[in-house]
């Protein structure tokens, strides 16, 4: 009898969608909590201590260690960088990835192949195609060196990470580079939701190629452009891997963005309180761009 | 204006011929309608008459003039699409002045076009709307404001009254008809509905697989039937179709009627009726059965109300049919074939 008893409460587990529900949602909720939640917590709290691996003690010191970020032009310098980085850097991303969506929803030859190139940067891990960049922008093996010298455009190395301005636009490229393909798929989804017969309009109505991208392909993908970059500048702000491993935020600080210096301030320099100060500091910027994706993509509509 | 004319029209998909070899000539201003099942190849013609579709095959006269290989832009056409596809992000007054734009016409003479057109259509309260304010009879008539206003030599539309709801509808063929008297410009008409076809066109071009089966006015159509597909797709109930030693022969369920209701002048063919069902729907009767001499091939007679005669269910009834109204199609090729003796 306990064997159908036990077999029964088994049943009724396994059908019991609360039950399901919990069962099923708990390695995320997990995770989350674990590898977000818990870390996410602590940064706040060491954010208002002056913390350090010298001295692990909690003292709570209120906005010191904010006033104290605030008050170092390394880091007014990366405020400053992290904007410009992801502004520019999404700018570019705009124009290609809605060129790019154009061409991949057109009929050619070798489609596949285009498409399978322009999804490479995505599916690479950043910090492996960071180091292939790292490779290509070398100060005496470039590639890009030797092409330009080919050609003769330049009679000496360009050291494309030894100058400042160079180092800059280098970092922003990349950046470019590795958010390009997403972007690009999000506009192709909204240019393939386009309604058929939308463009068939156009063209009876006789607009030529510029008046149907200006007048109406673009207005119609506004929305759906807008979500790619936000989901870019999202991207772009919080990734460390590019600018840490191709300049480390050199050469002396001038492509130090915030991500990287609180890691250098706080895991390799050890003022923990400190790097948690930078960490938090555009938590708010962030939540508020989630926020306006997350609106954005709900309130899509194309007819 | 402009004659519109097709010949040896083809269009291949693959291995789908969705065209196949098509000939057709409109009159002057006239209203010809594009009529078959859905996949018969009447959308398709339509857009490769306005330049959204390469034939594979054939030629097509525009006033005369050979478009082929020419951009919709270059043909003078105008179309209405089944969504009426306007341009959701434009106002209405964007929207009909968007093909004006396009031709690059002052913003003056752009706006007093756009005023006429929407006088015309009686939309002129709504040219600062946008296209998801409006109701589905006035997205309509902005569609065709847009494509009226280029005045174009040729209209085309494909299915336009099918989102509309069964009330709408009539209203709008009503305004259809009336705003096509008006401008007197020839314009082709692709639908699946008979009623629409019947009730619109000058002639109908009743298509399937491809190919045109017949191309009449709505009368030679409905009355003389080029062959049996033609005969089975149009009239609702289909046309009734028995089989005889070597050939086909068919009559309509309005003309099948009982004996003593019928002129007795006329020369008539008796069939005696067996009625299985009778289906009152208030302006008529239809009676199911079958004639026992013709393999139980099922039957339908349709009388109208004014015949009150008391028709009972599993009964033989006597009924017949002018002999000038049945059809003789051949048994393998489904054509219309000379009257034959019946018996």
């Amino acid at each position: 009898m306990t064997s159908v008893a036990g077999a029964s409460r088994r049943r009724y587990l396994a059908d019991n969608p609360r039950f399901l529900a919990g069962l099923f949602m708990s390695p995320a909720v997990v995770y989350i909590l674990a590898l977000v939640g818990f870390p996410f917590v602590l940064a706040i709290i060491y954010s208002f201590t002056d913390i350090s691996t010298g001295n692990p003690d909690l003292d709570f010191v209120g906005w010191d260690t904010f006033a104290r970020v605030l008050e170092d032009p390394v880091f007014r310098q990366a405020l400053w960088n992290t904007f410009w980085f992801a502004i520019v850097a999404n700018l570019i991303v705009v124009v290609l990835a809605t060129a790019l969506a154009e061409v991949l929803t057109r009929d050619f030859k070798g489609k596949w192949l285009v498409r399978f190139l322009v999804l490479l940067p995505w599916v690479a891990p950043v910090s492996l195609a960071t180091i292939t960049w790292l490779w290509t922008l070398d100060s005496i093996f470039s590639p890009i060196d030797w092409g330009l010298r080919e050609l003769g455009l330049i009679t000496e190395n360009m050291y494309w990470l030894g100058r400042p301005e160079l180092a800059r636009l280098s970092v922003v490229v990349v950046q470019a580079w590795r958010v390009v393909p997403l972007a690009a798929v999000i506009v192709m989804a909204g240019l393939i939701a386009i309604p058929s017969e939308i463009n068939d309009a156009v063209s009876v109505d006789g607009a030529g190629t510029w008046r149907k991208m200006f007048q109406v392909t673009i207005p119609l993908l506004a929305p759906i452009i807008a979500v790619a970059v936000l989901f870019g500048v999202i991207l772009t702000i919080s990734d460390m891997s590019v600018v840490y491993v191709l300049t480390r935020g050199g050469p002396t600080n001038s492509t130090q963005v915030l991500s990287t210096w609180a890691f250098i301030k706080g895991i390799e320099g050890g003022a923990l309180g400190q790097g948690a100060a930078v960490a938090l500091f555009l938590l708010p910027v962030l939540v508020g761009i989630t926020a306006v994706v997350l609106r954005l993509a709900r309130r899509r509509e194309v007819l | 204006m402009a004659v519109v004319e097709v010949r040896g029209l083809s269009k291949h998909f693959g291995d789908v011929v969705a065209v196949d070899g098509v000939d057709l000539r409109s009159e002057e201003g006239e209203f010809l309608v594009l009529l078959g099942p859905s996949g018969c190849g009447k959308t398709t013609l339509l857009r490769m008459i306005a330049g959204l579709e390469q034939p594979t095959d054939g030629e097509i006269l525009l006033g005369d003039e050979n478009v082929i290989g020419l951009p919709p832009r270059a043909r003078r056409i105008a179309m209405v699409f089944q969504s009426y596809a306007l341009y959701p992000h434009m106002t209405v007054a964007n929207n009909i002045a968007f093909p004006l734009k396009s031709q690059g016409m002052e913003p003056g003479e752009r706006s007093t076009k756009v005023q006429w057109a929407a006088e015309l259509f009686g939309i002129e309260g709504l040219l600062q709307r946008r296209p998801r304010q409006l109701s589905g009879g006035e997205r309509q008539r902005v569609a065709l404001a847009r494509a009226l206003v280029r005045e174009p030599t040729v209209f085309l539309l494909d299915e336009p009254l099918s989102n509309l709801d069964a009330k709408l509808r009539a209203a709008a063929r009503d305004d259809l008809m009336e705003f096509q008297r008006r401008i007197g410009t020839t314009t082709i008409y692709v639908t699946h509905d008979q009623v629409e076809a019947m009730g619109m066109g000058d002639r109908i071009a009743v298509m399937d697989h491809g190919k045109v089966r017949q191309i009449g006015t709505p009368e030679e159509v409905y009355h003389h039937p080029a062959d049996v597909f033609v005969a089975t797709f149009l009239g609702s109930p289909p046309m009734n179709l028995l089989e005889a030693t070597g050939f086909l022969f068919g009559f309509r369920p309005e003309q099948f009627l009982p004996e003593g209701i019928a002129e007795v002048e006329s020369d008539r063919v008796p069939f005696t009726f067996h009625v299985n069902r009778v289906e009152y729907l208030g302006s008529e009767r239809y009676l199911y059965g079958h004639i026992r001499e013709y393999n139980e091939t099922k039957i339908i007679a349709m009388l109208p109300a004014t015949v009150t005669l008391p028709i009972r269910a599993d009964q033989d009834h006597k009924f017949s049919v002018a002999a000038d109204q049945i059809r003789y199609f051949d048994r393998e090729t489904g054509e219309k074939i000379p009257p034959r003796v019946l018996r």
